[in-house]
């Protein structure tokens, strides 16, 4: 049985070494490389630079409000669906907008935000004149909020289905009102939904680059922007590298502020 | 169950409206003879057309099917074997290292994995192009289809191994026709998982794609940042369809296995 597992698990295990360390150790290495490939700690001294910190501070700033909107909208809507008939369909419909690739969505907001877009055609209705509504913080945040709430729902959803109604029930008769059995049974068994919510929202958040490109022009410029801009267009592959490495220990750390403990079973 | 009030109702109305919105905005328009998104003209089918008669885009479209189809197999393969590994490991500290090391890439924002995977195919000598997104995507898919088929390992009572065994089988019988057929639903959605992950992959594909190859998620960022075209609201009409063809063929599927299943028990 063992020798029969062992050769299962060897293109696993080199997958492993290749595409998870690997890369992780290379980014380490460029990280303390200069331009002409020499040793240095050059680059982590200009992270702690003025231009980077508030780079870096404006990256968590706009994460922040994306996962906090996205959150916002979400967790009313999930809590709802689990209330609707035929939940399992509705989350179905929920789910096909993530399926549409990103680029497609985020283009469709170029068109809509845009000075002769349907946006400014209802305002201009009430008299005022068009407003440049791309290129701005607005615009950039509401569409990462409508590209995340999906991934936010999906786990929220998961634990609101699992929750026990009977618990609910409970606390009304001991004579909760509504809000005091959201506030004290039902969000804190749910928190674990919440947590891989703003996981899977508040990390690519801190990472984008895509639609700060389409949609925020050069206006907001985020860490996954910055690794972007190093890697492929100043070629500076150390300064991208020790970017990268940032943003890691900031994944690192988010993951362990919204770390799950792990409950029994066989893993 | 206490009936939805029409606050909530409306919240719910509203959200799925501004959800679907953008999507439907994208195809409306991909039907406008004028060449932009604000005023409709009149009904055309010419994008659709420029879509069909663009070889270069059709060459695009079919490389991203190719890498998806490819990549989703062979991680599969490569994903399925490592969850049966792992489940099978008896020390349980290296279990749960091998669990963590899997989900690097999961969490991994898209933009370190396409840095640190150009930077290797770089280091290794990997030409930029087909081989390096084709490779890319296989290594950020196999982590999903181990976290897809994992529970139904999990959930497997081992004593059908057992059973199997004492019965006669050998290690290759048991794995083909007692394993494999149990955890085949979580094999096929890890699949699933694994091609969608590849086909809405932007930014891993956009560090490794080098010049002269293309996927189309990348060929609408660089169409996107030129201004607006029609014809990328002909590929969302597209792509909507596939998509919505896709999940009714899928539910279609599976309702059938889960009728299987309940028939059989």
């Amino acid at each position: 049985m063992q020798s029969k597992n062992r050769t299962a698990l060897f293109p696993y295990v080199i997958w492993i070494a290749l595409f998870v360390i690997a890369p992780i150790a290379l980014v380490l290495y460029y990280s303390m490389l200069d331009l002409s490939g020499n040793f240095t700690l050059e680059n982590y001294k200009n992270f702690f630079s003025a231009i980077y910190l508030k780079m870096t501070f404006t990256s968590f700033w706009y994460a922040f409000l994306i996962t906090f909107f996205t959150l916002l909208i979400a967790y009313p809507t999930a809590y709802l669906l689990t209330k609707t008939k035929h939940k399992q369909l509705w989350l179905m419909l929920i789910i096909i907008p993530s399926w549409i690739n990103l680029l497609l969505k985020t283009y469709a907001f170029i068109g809509i935000f845009g000075l002769y877009g349907p946006i400014n055609a209802f305002i201009e209705v009430f008299g005022f004149d068009p407003q440049q509504i791309l290129f701005t913080d607005f615009s950039f945040i509401f569409v990462s909020v409508y590209i995340f709430i999906p991934f936010m729902i999906i786990p929220i959803f998961n634990s609101l289905d699992k929750l026990n109604p009977s618990l609910v029930f409970a606390a009304r008769d001991l004579g909760a009102s509504s809000w005091t059995t959201f506030r004290r049974v039902v969000f804190p068994l749910t928190i674990d939904g919440v947590k891989s919510g703003i996981q899977v929202t508040f990390i690519p958040a801190l990472s984008l680059f895509m639609i700060t490109r389409l949609i925020a022009g050069n206006q907001v410029i985020t860490l996954g922007t910055a690794i972007e801009q190093q890697f492929l267009v100043s070629q500076n592959w150390g300064m991208g590298s020790t970017i990268a490495v940032f943003l890691i220990v900031f994944m690192v750390l988010t993951m362990m502020v919204t770390g799950q403990k792990k409950k029994g079973g066989r893993v | 169950m206490n009936k939805l009030s029409a606050a909530s109702k409306g919240y719910l109305v509203l959200v799925f409206i501004v959800l679907y919105a953008p999507i439907f905005y994208l195809i409306f328009y991909s039907f406008n003879s004028g060449g932009n998104m604000n005023d409709f003209e009149s009904f055309t089918l010419e994008h659709y057309k420029a879509v069909f008669e663009d070889t270069r885009l059709l060459v695009i479209l079919i490389n991203t099917v190719l890498i998806a189809l490819l990549s989703g197999l062979i991680a599969t393969i490569i994903g399925t074997l490592g969850a049966i590994g792992i489940v099978s490991m008896k020390d349980k500290k290296l279990r749960n290292t091998f669990l963590s090391l899997n989900n690097v890439l999961i969490v991994s924002p898209d933009v370190v994995i396409g840095a640190s995977f150009l930077i290797l195919f770089t280091m290794i000598g990997v030409k930029l192009g087909f081989t390096s997104v084709l490779v890319s995507h296989i290594a950020f898919s196999v982590p999903i289809v181990v976290l897809m088929v994992l529970p139904k390992l999990l959930e497997m009572n081992t004593s059908l191994i057992d059973a199997a065994r004492d019965l006669g089988a050998t290690k290759r019988d048991v794995l083909m026709r007692v394993i494999l057929p149990y955890i085949a639903p979580g094999i096929f959605a890890g699949f699933f998982m694994a091609i969608t992950y590849s086909l809405d992959d932007f930014a891993v594909t956009f560090f490794v794609t080098g010049n002269g190859f293309s996927t189309l998620s990348v060929e609408i960022y660089s169409m996107a940042r030129a201004g607006i075209t029609l014809t990328i609201n002909a590929i969302s009409g597209l792509v909507f369809l596939v998509t919505v063809l896709v999940v009714i063929g899928y539910y279609f599927v599976n309702n059938r296995t889960k009728a299987r299943m309940g028939e059989s028990k």
